[in-house]
């Protein structure tokens, strides 16, 4: 295989192939590339094919249309339905304004602290020892099992902020009281969400060209004052990859959406927590709507990823 | 935007790889920085007397000139953050050591090691716990494998390098719960996928999800299909830093490509593999949302309990066995940090805390 050429560019090796002298070699390129090409797709198949199995069965009618016919192909006319896109549209609708609920306000404060944590330790001079010391506080907390907070979470919770009680004014006025699970989900994914903000823009401003907030600073400006004036608006892009970054991961959560919220049934079940439940019956799962229920959950992230492919991949690679 | 994905060199951008250039490493205290002393005497000073007085003055002698400025700004995030990992992992501890279980309220009046005994004596927390090992090892070593191929596949110069790169990273965008729905379809004994294709060979069905000898596997399949992207990401950013020449000497001795990977290239992606197997091996141990998923439950198939399954179904399904519980977590907790401790290490001495 010759690899010398492959890895240039390949309008130039298509320029070779005008020179009748390089056509052999220019043949042999392109059959490595046909075979790379070949790989390329065949492992993109791979990574589709269990969306594209799910999709296609996801409107096939249960259980005839899910036994007669093959799991990657569509469905005949006869046993096409999108009865099960409305079952589980009913059954998820409720979860996902509850997930958007608790997952923008999250996402959104979360990525602020971590903005401005990382710009604390970051831009502000004081001693590189202490930050370091700091910093990996912060970097340990994005790594610990959550399974080792999950008890004195759940004490904290219903013992020391009981907020069932603090909130019930709004249960007077007609809202559940489960709601009070929505806020408890906000303030933990930020508590949790806060490590990975931080780190992620601290790598960014510590790249960043300091030659401005240091004239800034000898003029006289105050942190606060560089950090509205120079440093957000310089923030923009890390903002768009960790609040894509940020919305993923807690819009997925199940973990703590199940011990806050425990229960699918309630009126504040996030989607994740509902969808865990969905289609199981004593009659055996029911795949077409558990199907059509996965899609759905995954929308919104979905929607995200696609639009912002580039800064999710830039956010999982720091 | 400059992404991390451009060749060393292409562009203004540098890449990532300078980053880690030791321009803070010695640079303790910034009074050896010219700016700073410059900085001290101007009206930063001035302001900081007036409002700060004696204590912030020998705190930022302590720490630094900017010290107790720059408290506002980390310091209220710290603590949130501070208490709800730090002060909880240390309360979890103390709980792990009483006997708390059922509703009543916690005691801290005897505390002892009973629990951790328990464990070592719990023929299901041993395998739970071989089980965890087994996934984390495992799914580590060959998802950074598929990862590693993968990334040197897409850095050959292909077209439409941006629509493979992100079909390979979906599934890490979905949930869990979803890649769960997905899986348990394709692994279904009579109509999945899988078994369509076992059957196709001439092979007899498997039962993926209920034969215990194989369940493991079938998961850290799925988890491979979810996370291999992932890895491709990290790898992906590891080559682009090496710089071109590398290659072009590797190939001016005349090594052949496996030779040049093997002995030139994949040496050089040692820090790529060192943080792409950490995240990978705690999202191994978290990989608690889709084995919940698959059963819908607390209590995955045989054979496929984890320490993170069994803990939370130790405290939240039935009797809350509250202590108990917390000492599985702790155990738990140990693991990760054998983990992330040298990690921690590594990083600091290259100089990137």
């Amino acid at each position: 295989m010759s690899d010398a050429t492959a890895s240039e560019p390949s309008a130039e090796s298509e320029q070779e192939s005008a020179d009748p002298a390089s056509r052999s070699r220019w043949w042999s390129v392109s059959a490595s590339r046909v075979v790379l090409y070949g790989a390329l797709l065949a492992i993109m198949g791979v990574f589709l094919v269990p969306i594209e199995t799910g999709l296609v069965t996801s409107v096939k009618t249960n259980p005839t249309g899910v036994s007669e016919t093959l799991p990657y192909l569509p469905p005949p006319p006869e046993y096409f339905t999108l009865e099960k896109w409305e079952q589980a549209f009913d059954r998820l609708a409720r979860g996902m304004v509850n997930s958007a609920l608790y997952s923008i306000p999250a996402t959104v404060l979360s990525a602020f602290a971590g903005s401005l944590t990382a710009y604390g330790i970051t831009q502000a001079r004081w001693k590189e020892r202490y930050k370091a010391l700091l910093l990996a506080l912060f970097v340990a907390g994005i790594f610990i099992p959550y399974q080792a907070v999950l008890v004195p979470l759940s004490r904290f919770w219903s013992t020391y902020a009981p907020l069932e009680d603090w909130l019930a004014v709004l249960w007077v006025i007609g809202i559940d009281n489960d709601y009070a699970g929505l806020v408890e989900l906000s303030v933990t994914h930020i508590a949790y969400g806060i490590p990975i903000c931080t780190v992620l823009f601290r790598s960014y401003y510590k790249n960043m060209s300091i030659e401005m907030v240091e004239s800034a600073r000898l003029d006289g400006a105050s942190l606060r004052r560089v950090y509205r004036r120079i440093i957000l608006p310089l923030s923009t892009p890390m903002f768009a990859v960790v609040l894509i970054y940020q919305f993923t991961q807690i819009w997925n959560d199940l973990l703590f959406a199940l011990i806050l919220v425990s229960s699918e049934s309630s009126e504040a079940a996030p989607v994740t927590l509902i969808l865990a439940g969905l289609g199981q019956s004593l009659e055996g799962a029911d795949f077409p709507l558990r199907m059509a229920g996965a899609f759905i959950a995954a929308l919104p992230t979905l929607a995200v990823y696609v639009m912002f492919g580039e800064e999710f991949a830039e956010g999982v690679a720091s | 935007m400059p992404g991390p994905f451009r060749r060393r060199g292409q562009g203004p951008d540098r890449g990532e790889g300078e980053s880690d250039s030791p321009s803070e490493d010695g640079a303790d205290g910034d009074a050896t920085d010219p700016g700073s002393a410059r900085t001290d005497g101007g009206t930063v000073q001035r302001k900081r007397e007036s409002s700060g007085g004696r204590l912030s003055g020998a705190l930022d002698d302590r720490f630094g000139d900017d010290f107790v400025e720059s408290l506002p700004f980390w310091l209220p995030a710290f603590l949130l953050m501070g208490l709800f990992v730090y002060g909880a992992i240390i309360w979890n501890f103390v709980i792990s050591l009483t006997d708390y279980e059922g509703f009543r309220d916690v005691s801290y009046s005897s505390l002892d090691f009973e629990m951790y005994t328990r464990a070592f004596n719990d023929s299901g927390f041993l395998d739970a716990a071989q089980n965890t090992v087994v996934l984390l090892l495992a799914f580590t070593v060959l998802t950074l494998g598929v990862g590693l191929g993968l990334a040197i596949l897409v850095d050959r110069n292909i077209r439409f390098e941006n629509t493979f790169r992100t079909i390979y990273l979906l599934p890490m965008s979905l949930s869990f719960v979803v890649t769960a729905q997905f899986w348990l379809w394709l692994f279904n004994f009579e109509d999945g996928l899988l078994n369509q294709a076992v059957v196709l060979v001439g092979l007899d069905r498997v039962n993926w999800i209920g034969d215990p000898q194989v369940v493991l596997w079938a998961v850290i399949l799925a988890l491979m299909w979810q996370f291999s992207g992932y890895a491709m990401v990290v790898y992906l950013a590891g080559l682009r830093a090496i710089p071109q020449e590398h290659y072009e000497a590797a190939k001016v001795d005349g090594a052949s490509t496996l030779k040049m990977y093997w002995r030139v290239i994949i040496p050089q992606l040692k820090g790529a593999t060192i943080s792409a197997a950490v995240v990978l091996m705690v999202f191994a141990l978290k990989a608690f949302d889709f084995l919940f998923s698959l059963v819908s439950g607390y209590r995955p198939p045989n054979g496929a309990d984890i320490l993170a399954t069994k803990m939370v179904r130790e405290v939240y399904s039935g009797t809350p066995r509250w202590a108990y519980g917390s000492a599985i977590a702790m155990i738990l907790f140990a693991m990760a940090l054998s983990i992330i401790g040298p990690y921690l290490i590594y990083q600091y001495r290259r100089g990137n805390l």
